[in-house]
This record gives C-alpha cells, structure tokens and sequence, in this order.
C-alpha cells in the first residue's frame, strides 16, 4: 500500500486523515483510488479530461510526475506520494 | 549656434501625449501609488459599450499593490509611536507584504525583521536581504504557519522590541485604498467607473476601495473575486469559506462574489501577456477573469459599463527554484 500525504485543504474528504493508504499500480491507478475511498476528491486533483490540474504537483518520494512518466508514473508498494498545489511559501494566513 | 534638429525630430511635428509627466519627488515613497490606469482595449472588444481599466499596481516601486498598505501601516504606526527609536516591525511573510515592508522599512528608516521558513525560494531570500532586512528563518518542516506562530511568539516574548501590524486586522490596510486606490480610479476615470472587481487576500483592496467608489456613488457594483475551492493556485487570494475570516473582511461591502477556478485565472494572465502586453502573477489575472465575466455579462445585457480592475504584481515575482520543493514537497507551503 502506497502512503498519500494530502494537504491541508484537501483533508475535508479525508475526514481530516494527513495521510492514507491506498492500493495502486500508477498515479492514475491512486487518484482513482482515493475516489473510491474519498468520494469528490478526484475532480480537486485532476481537470475533465483526466489530467493533472496545472496547479497540482504530486511526487512519487521526491520526484514531481513531471519529470517522470506524468500520470503514468509508477508507485510502489512503500512509495509516499504528496499532492501539493503549487503555490509558493509566505501566503501568511493568519 | 545650434544646429537646426531634423524635421522628423522637430517639437511641432512630435506627437506629444495627452498626459504631463509626473513630477519630480524628493523620496521613493512618495513614488507609492498614483499607479497608472491602462484600457484592456484588446480583452475589451468584443464587448459592445464596456471598456475595461486595469490598476497597474506592479508599477509601485516594491512592485506590487502591498506597498500602498505596509507604508501606511507603518506610517500610523509611526505617528502612534508604536514604531520608531529602534523598534523592530516583524511580520511572517515573504511574498509581496514581506517585500513591501522591507522596500518601506529602508525608505522610511524602520527596521525590518522578516520570518520566514528556511525552505522559501533563494529569490524570496535575496530580495528582502537587499533591502536590509534582519530574516529569521523558522523551521522547514513546519512552513508557512511556523513562521507566523515564531512571529507570534517573538512578538510576545519581546513587546519591546517588535512591532507586530497584522495586515489581517489593521485599519491602516484598508485606508490606504480608501486614500489612495479608490480616489485615483475615480479620478482617473473622471467618474465613469460603473464597476469595481478584485481579489480577496487580506481583503484591504476590497475594503478600502470599494468604500470610496460607493461613498462617491452607491450604484457602483463592487465585486469579490475568490478562489473557487479551497484546494487552489491563486497565489495571494484567499477562499474565505475555508479560511480565517481577515477581521478587516466586512462581507456587506461587495455587491457580489466570483468564485474563480484557478484555471480561469491562470489562462487570462496568459492572455494578458500575449494579447496585452501585460505580464502579470495569477492573481491579476483572477481580477481580470471577474473583470470579463462583468464584461460579458454586461454586454449580454445591452448595458454599457466601465469596469476597472488591479494587476497586484508583475509575473516574474513568480519564478522560483524547484529544487527544495522538489526534495521536501510537503514543507515548501
């Protein structure tokens, strides 16, 4: 089972769980599902067409998908996978 | 004897613009505002009888829209006497408010104390370090929010020393569009303005802003643009559902809100730059996304209308390093 690290906004699915585990082959394979077990999830991470939204960067350990084979990166069995928008440090919420 | 210019140079024959140059200043703060207003006559077309303004907040001189409220938080506190003989200003950010406080900290002689988490891109680092700033960095792993508990906790522990403005919750924030922002559109419209549109982050542009265009005529139509989910990457704004509500943040000010996608705004800050000219961050181009959704409606109904709208900062505020992010994904926020 891959571990996900899901962020803070997105932990309203997740019923506020920083991390859990799902069974996938790919990150395709993942997103699908964290649906299954988090319905409503799916649409925050990927546009109509099934790609990763322009905002979102996910690693597999420390590697964006970019750099690798996108949403057809493979993740192993003790991988941990980050969804983190991309938006850069200081916001200074209060 | 001087020799006479050549006709294509000649005074009469110049095509001399409109506008007087402004004058000369005796300091850089002076230069704060009075920001240009420039038509989007391309993005404006193809709505009949809408025109739409945009504030060119990118050309004050720490480059973005924060400069008019870190210098007039910090010039009431000075007048307070909250700030001066020393006293530090502290505050937890280094984006665009973490800039203007140094860019004001060293026009006005204040000192700066920044905090921000190790982590933050080598050009954050670098711009504030310029200015003189003191940085303190706060742990990597604990990103943005350890820096504001570290700010926090250093404000408290030494109330002497620092000075905490809290942009969420200062007055100042807000006046300084209510003195500034709001009273330029109005003028440099000569009063033509129908619509006002822009972004939520500590809420002060709205504020300030719309209070003035409404004091001058109630029927102008203010209009809050928010991101549409919490999960977003509109830099700089902020989804108030999910958030801690700014206590500046009075929800009866805008007439409405525009719950924007990160998409749309992103995709108009492109087309500001291909079809404008306009190179400018995500949040500009949210504004705008509103500023056309106005626009569209407007024309859809057979109404004209003038809508104005902010461009906070320039685009390239926004390339960053990778590297850290790339290593520690989850503490570069």
């Amino acid at each position: 089972m891959a571990t996900v690290r899901i962020p803070t906004p997105l932990r309203k699915f997740t019923g506020g769980q920083e991390t859990v585990t799902v069974s996938a082959g790919t990150v395709r394979e993942l997103v699908d599902a964290l649906e299954s077990a988090h319905p409503g999830i799916k649409e925050r991470i990927v546009d109509e067409s099934g790609a990763i939204r322009r905002f979102v960067n996910v690693f597999v350990g420390d590697e964006d998908i970019r750099f690798l084979d996108g949403i057809d990166t493979s993740v192993g069995e003790n991988d941990e996978v980050s969804i983190v928008p991309a938006i850069a440090g200081g916001l200074g919420s209060p | 004897m001087k020799a006479p210019l050549p006709s294509d140079l000649r005074p009469e024959l110049l095509d001399l613009p409109k506008v007087a140059p402004p004058p000369a200043v005796d300091s850089i703060f002076d230069l704060v505002g009075n920001t240009p207003l420039v038509r989007l006559s391309r993005l404006d077309a193809e709505f009949d009888g809408v025109e739409i303004y945009a504030k060119c907040e990118f050309a004050n001189p720490g480059g973005s829209v924060k400069d008019r409220a870190a210098l007039r938080i910090v010039r009431d506190a000075m007048a307070r006497g909250d700030l001066g003989k020393g006293r530090r200003l502290l505050d937890s950010t280094s984006g665009n408010t973490g800039i203007a406080y140094a860019f004001v900290g060293a026009a006005l002689g204040i000192p700066v104390t920044l905090v921000m988490p190790e982590n933050v891109s080598e050009p954050r680092k670098l711009v504030t370090a310029e200015y003189g700033v003191e940085v303190v960095f706060s742990d990597p792993m604990e990103g943005s929010d350890g820096a504001i508990r570290l700010a926090r906790d250093l404000a408290a522990r030494y109330p002497d020393r620092y000075y905490y403005p809290n942009q969420y919750a200062n007055r100042s924030n807000w006046r300084a569009h209510y003195d500034g922002t709001g009273v330029e559109i109005w003028q440099q419209t000569e009063g033509r303005v129908t619509h006002f549109v822009t972004g939520l982050g500590t809420t002060g542009t709205m504020m300030g802003t719309s209070r003035r265009l409404k004091a001058y005529d109630p029927r102008i139509h203010c209009t809050a643009v928010q991101p549409e989910d919490a999960f977003h990457g509109l830099e700089g704004l902020k989804h108030l559902p999910s958030s801690i509500v700014p206590p500046i943040y009075d929800p009866s000010v805008p007439d409405e809100t525009i719950w924007m996608p990160t998409e749309e705004g992103w995709d108009t800050a492109e087309r500001l730059a291909r079809d404008e000219a306009l190179f400018v961050g995500h949040s500009s181009g949210a504004n705008v996304a509103g500023a056309l959704r106005i626009a569209r409606r407007l024309a859809d109904e057979g109404r004209p209308g003038v809508v104005v709208t902010i461009l906070c900062d320039r685009g390239d505020r926004y390339f960053e390093s990778l590297a850290w992010d790339r290593h520690h994904p989850l503490t570069a926020r």
